[in-house]
């Protein structure tokens, strides 16, 4: 492996090199290097920026807290004295993600291979179309569907699952709900579809002819071909489009909070009401809440950021794990 | 293990397009047939309906009879997929499946073909590997993926691959046109040696390739821009180099055009 190295470094000091010498130093070249280089940097700023706004607010409210912020379940910022902590935002926010990703990842994977592989020319491009259309729908409207409509057939759903698989401790408990985190899953898995869907079908449509017909060439049907040449192609793919689902929906704010009713504390039966996750959270209490209230929900917004930057790093390392074969 | 193929009054379209005009031609089991002619005259069209290939690009279509000894392939009870199975191909250029390790490429085909067993597919493997004069090369580093190979070393892996499902025929598209002269000659080295066992049909712009590694060679030509390709000649490769029937034959070969 250490030749393979010591290849990439020359071609990548190749590189450098001919980067330098293809800038010819006339006026053109020096204002879009200077564009370009401008907008990275600002890039950079706006987020130190944001960091230290967040970090600022954040710090007073953290330092008059009274419990622990990290583990305690209660949020009672505008209480004297303050006790807030995250666990149960936190414990929301992860599992009716994880939840909607679960759902949302087969079915839109499914989509994507459909429109390319399965669907007749006629139909795929208008059913990619109203896929698409679905991440034009706001997602408020979400929440008042979610609220009105779904949640009212959700009950059946969950007490269905209930009573199957309620020996599993996230779908036991007594009183199956309307209003949980498993229905917001449910609706957080319909939002983040089309995205995951259309990155995938982007995927599946650049794997090269090559591979595809090597595989149907050894007799492979077209669903062997999917396997064989199609899906090891799209891997990295269909898992940096599920990380952008996952990111969508942790960050999702208003349809979570119209469905979820509000019961403190963390309640591991999901098909139970209650819950609650950090952008729902902001979105409910930023309104009424005081100084440290507000520093304690900036605090979460911090939380909030710090887990999605580790779902992204966990989906690099992920894609990065075979790059041998890739 | 080797069949033979017979074409008759065979017709190749891509939508409107008609591609190969009216075929018909036998290919002897155990020996090669090349293909020659120029660019677009429908050799590799031609050659794609031998296995069924044509018509997974959309709006292609085939008429006609192909039969492989006893059965057509176009009839309507043949599975395409089975008959690929029977008569395995190998592509212009070197595709082995990129996410997948030497080993498993060879294996993939078998796997379809519902071999599990560790052991027996460790046998087929080698036994492909061997047979396709890769075995020596890469015994050491199955576990490596077969993208991480030469180009000359990833169509033999392909060629390996192709006869581990032990086809009847096999079919080669320019299988040597992206390889050095060294990765050729290990090719056409490769041939003759296959040729033993199974129907080879190779397709080449190379006309030294065709009279080096062919028994008989199949001219194919079209007759003006947009008309059909047409078989114009298929004889012993000796008298089609040597003493052609047709002008336009003798013409190709001696590069008077093309």
């Amino acid at each position: 492996m250490s030749s393979d190295t010591g290849v990439e470094t020359h071609v990548g000091a190749r590189h450098r090199a001919t980067g330098r010498r293809m800038s010819t130093g006339r006026a053109g070249d020096k204002i879009f290097v200077s564009a370009a280089r401008g907008s990275g940097i600002l890039v950079l700023v706006i987020m130190a920026a944001i960091a230290i706004f967040l970090i600022w607010k954040a710090v007073p409210a953290l330092q008059r807290n009274e419990a622990s912020f990290l583990t305690a379940e209660e949020w009672d910022p505008n209480a004297l004295p303050p006790r807030f902590g995250i666990a149960q935002l936190a414990f929301g926010t992860v599992i009716s993600s994880l939840l909607a990703l679960v759902i949302a990842t087969p079915v839109a994977i499914g989509i994507a291979l459909f429109t390319c592989f399965y669907a007749p020319r006629r139909l795929s491009a208008p059913l990619s179309y109203v896929v698409d259309l679905l991440a034009a729908v706001p997602s408020i409207v979400y929440g008042l569907w979610g609220l009105l409509l779904l949640s009212r057939h959700m009950e059946g759903v969950s007490s269905f699952l209930n009573t199957a698989l309620g020996w599993i401790p996230l779908f036991g408990g007594d009183s199956p709900g309307r209003n949980s985190i498993f229905t917001a899953a449910v609706v957080l898995a319909i939002m983040i579809l089309p995205i995951i869907s259309s990155i995938s079908r982007e995927v599946f449509v650049q794997v090269p002819r090559a591979n595809v017909e090597a595989a149907l060439a050894i007799g492979a049907t077209r669903w062997e071909t999917i396997r064989l040449a199609v899906l090891p192609y799209g891997r990295s793919g269909m898992i940096g489009a599920s990380m952008l689902g996952l990111g969508r929906a942790m960050g999702e704010t208003i349809a979570v909070a119209m469905v979820l009713t509000f019961v403190p504390g963390i309640n591991i039966h999901i098909l139970e009401d209650g819950g609650s996750t950090f952008a729902a959270n902001i979105a409910k209490s930023f309104g009424e809440a005081s100084v440290t209230g507000r520093g304690a929900l900036i605090a979460s917004g911090l939380v909030l950021f710090v887990i999605t930057l580790l779902v992204n790093m966990a989906a690099r390392a992920v894609v990065a794990r075979r790059k041998e074969f890739v | 293990m080797a069949k033979r193929i017979e074409v008759s009054g065979l017709h190749a379209y891509y939508g409107g397009v008609h591609a190969i005009e009216d075929i018909s031609m036998t290919v002897e089991p155990r020996s090669v047939t090349a293909f020659i002619g120029p660019s677009g005259c429908g050799k590799s069209t031609f050659l794609r309906t031998l296995n069924r290939m044509h018509e997974v690009i959309p709006g292609a279509r085939v008429e006609g009879k192909v039969m492989l000894d006893d059965e057509d392939l176009y009839a309507s009870s043949v599975d395409p997929v089975a008959v690929r199975r029977v008569v395995g191909m190998v592509f212009q250029r070197p595709n082995p499946f990129p996410t997948m390790s030497i080993y498993d490429n060879v294996a993939a085909g078998l796997k379809l073909n519902g071999v599990r067993k560790k052991s027996s597919l460790d046998e087929i493997v080698e036994e492909s590997l061997q047979g396709a004069n890769l075995w020596n090369e890469v015994k050491d580093r199955l576990a490596k993926p077969g993208a991480g190979l030469s180009g000359g070393q990833q169509q033999r892996l392909c060629i390996a691959r192709a006869i581990a499902v032990q086809p009847q025929v096999l079919l080669m598209d320019e299988p040597c046109s992206a390889l050095d002269p060294i990765s050729t000659l290990a090719i056409e080295d490769l041939i003759a040696k296959l040729k033993s066992r199974y129907t080879i049909v190779i397709v080449t712009h190379n006309m030294q390739q065709a009279a080096r590694v062919s028994d008989r060679t199949a001219f194919f030509n079209i007759g003006g821009t947009g008309e059909p390709g047409r078989l114009i000649e298929i004889d012993d490769t000796s008298k089609i180099f040597t003493n052609p029937e047709q002008k336009g034959t003798e013409d190709y070969i001696t590069g008077r055009f093309g």
